[in-house]
């Protein structure tokens, strides 16, 4: 158990660099969700599009990490972050993917009011992720 | 947690599935029923798998007789009949569309599926049966270096195709199996992206004007609406100078053009949009009417509006005009040719052939068959019959027609499969 938290401590950073893209992904599609909105440029509808499918893509990565990073703090005193940490990504994840499918319809329909609602519970829930990710850190190293 | 995940993938995956078709809607005729709009977040889809013919044919009607008159072709699409009795088959497949969202690549290999892996001649090759026994006695490559022909006519002394970029004019001598002149370009046509890439193309009755149908650049203004300019549209060219105008406006993906033979009106048939649910939106046959406006992509079966647009333009909905007679939803008609000169006799003497492609965008397969819509009076009079079926055995798919064409001459009607490459020869027992 030692190894390996002393192994997840050296590779810490790739967590950060994962959860990066849902955080920035999530948000920046409900920038170009609003800009279509307002614009009616198909543009910015393709742009959210494939913001949403990265942040699953990488989201997706770091949710697995989520999971084995649950497991060895199951015991500790982290528990209760990386569990709240799993859940608001994992979340983000589903609205995410419900949202790809969303913004798979074609023209006026790809985005509304309900893919808009998708993008911005997805951007929400993975800014909530990544600051329980980072809250978890901070709590073990004090400890 | 990750049960959950899975679950919800799985649900959002299956309400493919949630939305069937009723099978009390009657979607043919005049007065289709037209069931309210379904938009999922994935779209019913069934592609039917390819498998061989394995030496079986196509099922027709009693007292007639198919067989297959060319195979190994390469994406025959559109086929003509030359004065001397030459069958002449447009072979090949266009566009370039550029893929511009996470879905044009997934849909791309999904529709893949349901389609030959050949690769597009861009030829059309020469059929001579002289002896008028189904087994052509030459074979012969008519035009090669072509980009996607499709539509084909002959008019004056001269054979005019539509590749998907240009009309193009070549001098012809009777009994010719290769054509030598150099190809006259008599109109560029829309090309840029070409979603829709097939030029439909007949000559009025007259000979003087060629019509062209020119497809949308999408299914519904997904690519926005700049790359609409000139799509959705037939032009009429005038043969001699190939100047053009719009002649009718809003007709989604106009696949196959001909002239009513006893009011020497133009008809098309027309591929309706998808993605509003299994049932809509019905393809249609439509005689063309100049100046018309046909809703697309604002509206559709008159003045249905499309929400998926935006801004819309209800003034301009107001004046979309009904067509006149639908053929069903996803079907894909792709073939048009009317009976001429009798027909074959009995009830198939005087209305049209209409090849249908088949659906993707529904669970219950439709379409996959050549149909007969019986006319009186130049107007369609009766509910369409089953002409050539047999083309989905088991759920996979044997052929799929495109094409049609009544040669009135030997009284036979060709049609076009590019799923099987082969070209189907329809004549009566004797």
């Amino acid at each position: 158990m030692h190894a390996a938290s002393a192994f997840r401590a050296k590779i810490e950073p790739l967590r950060g660099i994962l959860m990066a893209f849902p955080i920035a992904l999530f948000t920046s599609a409900v920038v170009s969700d609003i800009a279509y909105l307002q614009s009616a440029q198909m543009q910015w509808s393709n742009f959210s599009a494939w913001l949403i499918v990265g942040a699953l893509v990488f989201g997706g990565l770091a949710g697995l990490w989520a999971i084995v990073d649950l497991a060895l703090a199951w015991r500790g005193p982290t528990r209760n972050a990386a569990l709240i940490h799993l859940a608001a990504l994992a979340l983000a994840w589903i609205f995410g993917l419900i949202n790809a499918f969303k913004h798979s319809q074609d023209a006026w329909s790809s985005v509304g009011a309900f893919g808009l609602t998708l993008s911005i519970l997805s951007a929400v829930l993975a800014l909530v992720a990544g600051w329980f990710a980072y809250s978890t850190t901070t709590v073990r190293e004090i400890a | 947690m990750i049960r959950t995940l899975f679950c919800t993938t799985a649900m959002v995956l299956a309400l493919a599935g949630c939305s069937g078709s009723d099978s009390d809607l009657d979607q043919t005729g005049a007065n289709p029923d037209l069931p309210g709009q379904d938009e999922t977040l994935v779209p019913p889809m069934k592609i039917a798998t390819p498998t061989g013919w394995n030496g079986e044919t196509p099922v027709v009607p009693d007292g007639f007789a198919v067989t297959a008159m060319a195979t190994d072709l390469k994406i025959p699409r559109q086929i003509l009949v030359l004065p001397n009795g030459d069958i002449l088959v447009a072979e090949g497949s266009g566009g370039h569309a550029p893929k511009l969202r996470p879905k044009d690549f997934i849909a791309g290999v999904i529709k893949a599926k349901g389609k030959t892996s050949v690769k597009g001649g861009d030829r059309i090759t020469l059929l001579r049966d002289a002896n008028g026994d189904g087994q052509p006695e030459v074979r012969s490559t008519f035009i090669d270096n072509l980009d996607a022909p499709y539509g084909m006519a002959f008019v004056d002394g001269a054979l005019y195709v539509a590749e998907q970029g240009a009309l193009l004019r070549f001098p012809y001598q009777d009994g010719q199996t290769r054509i030598t002149a150099p190809r006259q370009e008599l109109t560029e046509l829309p090309s840029a992206i070409n979603h829709h890439w097939t030029k439909s193309l007949t000559a009025s009755a007259d000979g003087l004007t060629l019509y062209v149908g020119i497809g949308s650049n999408s299914n519904v203004g997904e690519r926005g609406m700049a790359v609409e300019e000139n799509r959705a549209v037939i032009w009429a060219i005038d043969r001699e100078t190939g100047a053009h105008r719009t002649f009718v406006t809003g007709i989604r993906n106009p696949t196959a053009l001909a002239i009513e033979p006893n009011t020497s009106a133009l008809w098309a048939v027309v591929n309706e949009r998808d993605e509003l649910g299994p049932q809509l939106v019905p393809d249609y046959l439509t005689s063309v009417q100049e100046g018309a406006f046909y809703g697309w992509p604002y509206s559709y079966w008159g003045q249905n509006t499309d929400p998926r647009v935006h801004p819309q333009k209800p003034d301009l909905v107001q004046t979309a005009i009904k067509p006149d007679y639908a053929l069903g939803s996803h079907v894909a008609a792709l073939g048009l040719s009317f009976a001429r000169d009798g027909g074959f006799g009995g009830r198939f003497s005087q209305g049209a052939f209409i090849g249908e492609h088949g659906s993707w965008n529904r669970q219950d397969l439709a379409g996959y068959k050549v149909v007969w819509v019986p006319f009186a009076g130049g107007r369609p009079a009766g509910p369409p019959v089953d002409f050539l079926t047999g083309f989905i055995k088991d759920g996979e798919a044997r052929g799929r027609p495109v094409g049609v064409t009544f040669d009135p001459q030997r009284r036979i009607l060709l049609v076009a499969d590019d799923l099987s490459n082969t070209v189907w020869r329809i004549a009566p027992r004797p």
